[in-house]
């Protein structure tokens, strides 16, 4: 099918969009949810597992008392209210990579429920509700092996992988999101963003996209103005941030086409491409399995103690917005400023450099300027760049010394991004370091003045502004290893100035 | 020296531990026993020859270097074939799981293992426990020592009719609906259903999870309590495992055992006196009533209104909970695959391998489980049989404020011919009708053999409160020590 999709605007102008995410979250415990297997990524196929998450006959479960915590408190961090009673659930369907041909899930009766993240775009602060937050056991993969396509139609053999059948997965969902017109797109990547950087804090998982720890599905609808909100399809294969917005805006643009050829919305899954950017549909949810949910009769009910929820509440870190506003101020940062640096990704990179001793100035400079330019040029996030918040600060504290200078202490960064060693390193075995040896530099500023008679007559007779270009001269003979300052003082006393 | 076989467990154990006989002797007893009748009764899937004289050397072994022996160290026991066992066959009488050997021991094998005893082999029963003859076994049907053209009981006729038989002093069972007592009744021997949680459910292939219990089976209530404390007490591994002392059932078998339960009352259920037991069973249970009120107890009238729903209640939850737990086997990881070509989809074999690998009670089950748990029904039926559960629970609450334990005869009727109630499932299903309410309030319960009904046995069931299983055993070993054990004809 190939049609014309509509502008972008247009559609905003016609339609509202309601927007919801499913996030799936593996949690970074130790042992999976039901067996003490271990969770690490990766592993032969089927070497971390055991007669429980293989779902052998006469296995039984016994929860992951680590993910029970690591789930109350995201949901005490997305402010929800935690169940004081609350039981898995089956959730019933035949896919090979289900071990036991059902899901150990919970269904009304959610860990955690009723809470809401605050999320920033273009400085307005969203309150995104969150609906539920619950704890469930991850599928093996299957590997499809043959055919063209890589799916399981065409396939010769199909092969499965139960390494992580079985790891604590986290189910969070948000409440429906109307009214937020165009910013639909960016407000479910603002959502999704702030949502890892809450779970990074917490330190329950490593929330990985690429690596599948983090796992989102985007539900999507459009209405008319006034009118009740249309059917919404849900796309999965959501797997980087960029991906998110990406998602929404194409579904958005893709059911108004339909919308406008007088078409309607069928509700079903659909697939997200990173390569085209578009969706294609997926299993129709209108002829969706019956999961004949019932509550899991081999687990005990989960009953927290309210005076333990209550120290975990306590004991909860300063959460990201909260943090970043903290460091703003302490910063001295205008929101825009705040802004570039968030865009950047360098809020933990200059609070580390500046916990390394650096001054946030300082820290801002390298990491926004220097550091930024070459990662956008070379296309890493500047995370990965290769420099160290220690090593940034170590330049510093040399740029401060006065043994480098700025032209000098660029060199030594390229170094450290070259992986060439500490910036005190680079600098003496590069040579970089300021030539501060007074007999070389009056020898040198003696033969600059003697090179350009005129001018130094000039700052003689009082034009000290002149010294300017013998500084420059100097400074190319000693290939910039001088400190401009001393040269220039040095000129100037030489000549009774 | 007398028929090792014979024997009671205790008589074989003192024996073992004093050097008159051998592990390794009793267990050869046994096993050329089963040799001789098990092709008449058909109470064993698999006899374990070698893992049997190899575990019985070793107790042998034990007791020449002198290390202590535990009460039951080289008495042969029977296991029940819905227990995994590591390395030997575990089909749960069911061709799906045909030649599939565990990697795993189940909790309960594991504990019979460190008690000492000696795995004889795996006994026969209704396919995943689903039945009440043993003539759902895919295996063919177990038949009952008492006269091989009746049924054992079930699911557990294999374990029952392996004791009847003198094949095994001790065996293992499990009792989601009666399928411990109710073959103890029918072949004149005592079955033991725990309290559920008291044992460990880890290794024992689900049917009911939230019902099955496995439990001891003997042919006296000392050898019953003996193994019940060999294998009770909490498990990690099961999350439904109660983490508290096992009540001392031992001790309670022998206060039993002198005759006198002076302070006891015991309470007869109004609603079962209606309901269709046989007049011989009826007679063989008042005249064991008339026998424990000489032996001192208190008899009382209790009525217990909501057990007339027990059985369609049961009905429900059972097969909803076995719909999901028999989802796994599909053929994709172990035991049976069918119509695996290359040329069928997954879904086409998964279909093929349950079609050809589960016997029709098993397919019906899992149908009207399927159904109950289904969107727009499971209020109606999963949801109001909990409601059920919950009123008989406080039927059982509330008649246990007044009396110390119930008694009722175990099942409506004595053993029936083979084929007799196969046609129609709900006759049966009737056989159950006294055992499912203990099942659906989790407490323990006994059936202890109290007399013939046309030549053959008659289970009295002791019901008590949970966690209270010590009861049970002092009042069937009170009752065993006037009625005495019952003797089958010889095979």
């Amino acid at each position: 099918m190939t049609t014309t999709l509509p502008a972008y605007d247009e559609v905003v102008a016609r339609y509202e969009p309601v927007i919801g995410l499913e996030t799936h979250v593996e949690l970074g415990t130790n042992t999976k949810m039901f067996c003490g297997c271990p969770t690490d990524f990766g592993g032969e196929p089927n070497t971390r597992v055991c007669p429980v998450c293989l779902g052998l006959p006469g296995s039984l479960p016994v929860a992951n008392s680590a993910a029970i915590e690591a789930t109350i408190r995201i949901g005490l961090a997305l402010n929800c209210s935690i169940a004081q009673w609350c039981r898995f659930a089956r959730k019933n369907y035949f896919y090979p990579d289900m071990p036991k041909n059902f899901q150990i899930s919970q269904y009304d009766e959610p860990l955690c429920s009723d809470g809401y993240l605050d999320v920033e775009v273009n400085g307005e602060v969203v309150r995104i509700g969150i609906e539920r937050v619950h704890l469930e056991e991850d599928t093996g993969k299957t590997l499809h092996v043959g055919g063209a396509t890589g799916r399981i139609h065409g396939a010769t053999e199909s092969l499965v992988d139960y390494n992580r059948a079985g790891i604590p997965l986290v189910e969070i969902v948000t409440k429906p999101i109307p009214g937020t017109g165009a910013l639909a797109p960016e407000v479910a990547r603002a959502y999704v963003t702030e949502l890892r950087d809450v779970l990074r804090s917490l330190g329950v998982s490593d929330v990985r996209m690429e690596e599948g720890s983090l796992r989102c599905d985007v539900n999507t609808s459009l209405n008319l103005p006034g009118e009740e909100w249309g059917t919404r399809t849900e796309t999965k294969n959501v797997n980087s941030l960029r991906s998110v917005e990406r998602a929404v805006r194409s579904e958005m643009l893709r059911q108004a086409s339909v919308l406008d050829a007088g078409g309607r919305i069928t509700q079903e899954t659909r697939h997200f491409h990173e390569d085209s950017g578009d969706t294609t549909p997926g299993r129709s949810k209108e002829t969706a399995t019956d999961y004949r949910y019932f509550p899991e009769p081999d687990l005990v009910p989960i009953a927290p103690d309210p005076a333990w929820v209550a120290e975990l509440k306590a004991a909860l870190p300063e959460l990201p917005r909260l943090h970043r506003r903290r460091l703003q101020q302490a910063w001295c940062l205008s929101d825009a400023d705040m802004q570039s640096v968030l865009n950047a990704g360098a809020v933990e990179l200059i609070e580390q450099t500046v916990a390394a001793g650096a001054t946030p100035a300082a820290a801002r400079k390298w990491w926004l300027g220097e550091l930024s330019r070459r990662a956008n040029e070379t296309g890493v996030e500047l995370a990965d760049i290769g420099a160290t918040p220690k090593q940034v600060a170590e330049l510093q504290d040399l740029v401060d010394a006065g043994k480098l200078n700025d032209k000098l202490a660029r060199a030594v960064l390229e170094g450290v991004v070259a992986g060439e060693g500490s910036p005190a390193e680079i600098m003496s075995n590069r040579g970089l370091e300021v030539v501060s040896d007074t007999g070389a530099l009056t020898a040198a500023v003696d033969e600059a003045i003697a090179a350009n008679p005129d001018i130094a007559d000039k700052i003689r007779s009082g034009k000290v502004a002149a010294a300017g270009a013998l500084v420059g001269a100097v400074m190319k003979t000693t290939r910039g290893q001088a400190d401009a300052k001393t040269v220039r003082d040095l000129i100037l006393s030489r000549l009774g100035a | 020296m007398s028929d090792l076989t014979k024997l009671s467990a205790v008589e074989i154990a003192g024996l073992v531990a004093s050097g008159e006989t051998s592990a390794v002797e009793v267990t050869q007893a046994h096993l050329d026993r089963i040799a001789a009748v098990d092709g008449r009764v058909n109470a064993f899937l698999h006899v374990d020859t070698e893992g049997a004289l190899t575990a019985a050397r070793e107790v042998d072994a034990q007791r020449a270097e002198g290390a202590p022996l535990g009460p039951l160290a080289g008495v042969p026991v029977a296991v029940k074939d819905v227990l995994t066992t590591k390395g030997v066959p575990t089909t749960v009488g069911s061709k799906i799981l045909q030649g599939w050997r565990p990697p795993y021991d189940s909790t309960i094998v594991q504990r019979l293992r460190a008690a000492g005893t000696v795995m004889l082999g795996k006994t026969n029963m209704d396919e995943f426990a689903m039945g009440s003859s043993t003539e759902y076994s895919a295996y063919g049907p177990t038949r009952n020592p008492w006269d091989t053209e009746r049924i054992p009981g079930g699911s557990g006729g294999g374990s029952a009719a392996a004791l009847a038989a003198y094949e095994a002093p001790l065996a293992i069972g499990s009792d989601t609906g009666g399928s411990i007592r109710q073959p103890g009744a029918v072949t004149g021997t005592v079955g033991a259903k725990p309290t559920y949680g008291g044992t460990s459910r880890y290794g024992l292939v689900a049917f009911s999870s939230s019902l099955d219990t496995p439990g001891p089976c003997a042919r006296t209530v000392l050898d019953a309590a003996l193994l019940h404390e060999a294998i009770a007490g909490h498990d990690p591994r099961d999350s439904t495992s109660i983490a508290a002392p096992v009540p001392d059932v031992v001790a309670a078998a022998r206060l039993g055992a002198t005759g006198d339960l002076t302070g006891v009352r015991l309470g007869i259920v109004t609603e079962f006196a209606g309901e269709g037991a046989e007049p011989g069973v009826m007679a063989a249970f008042n005249e064991a009533v008339d026998t424990l009120t000489k032996l001192g107890a208190e008899i009382v009238e209790i009525s217990c209104p909501h057990f007339k729903y027990a059985l369609p209640a049961y009905y429900l939850i059972a097969p909803s909970e076995c719909s999901s737990n028999l989802a796994r086997f599909d053929g994709v990881r172990f035991g049976l695959r069918v119509g695996d070509d290359g040329n069928r989809s997954l879904e086409e074999v998964m279909s093929l391998t349950r079609e050809a690998g589960f016997g029709p009670e098993v397919k019906r089950r899992i149908m009207i489980g399927t159904y109950a748990l289904s969107s727009g029904y499971y209020d109606a039926y999963y949801g109001q049989a909990q409601k059920v559960r919950t009123l008989i629970t406080r039927d059982f609450t509330a008649a246990f404020e007044r009396v110390d334990a119930l008694i009722s005869p175990t099942t409506p009727f004595v053993a029936f011919p083979l084929g007799a109630r196969t046609a129609d499932p709900y006759q049966m299903y009737l056989a159950d009708l006294f055992t499912i309410p203990t099942n659906l309030y989790g407490g323990p319960g006994i059936s202890v053999p109290c007399g013939l009904a046309g030549g053959l046995p008659v289970g009295l069931q002791v019901m008590a409160p949970t966690m209270a299983d010590d009861r049970m055993y002092r009042v069937a070993a009170a009752l065993e020590s006037a009625v005495g054990t019952l003797t089958p004809p010889a095979l």
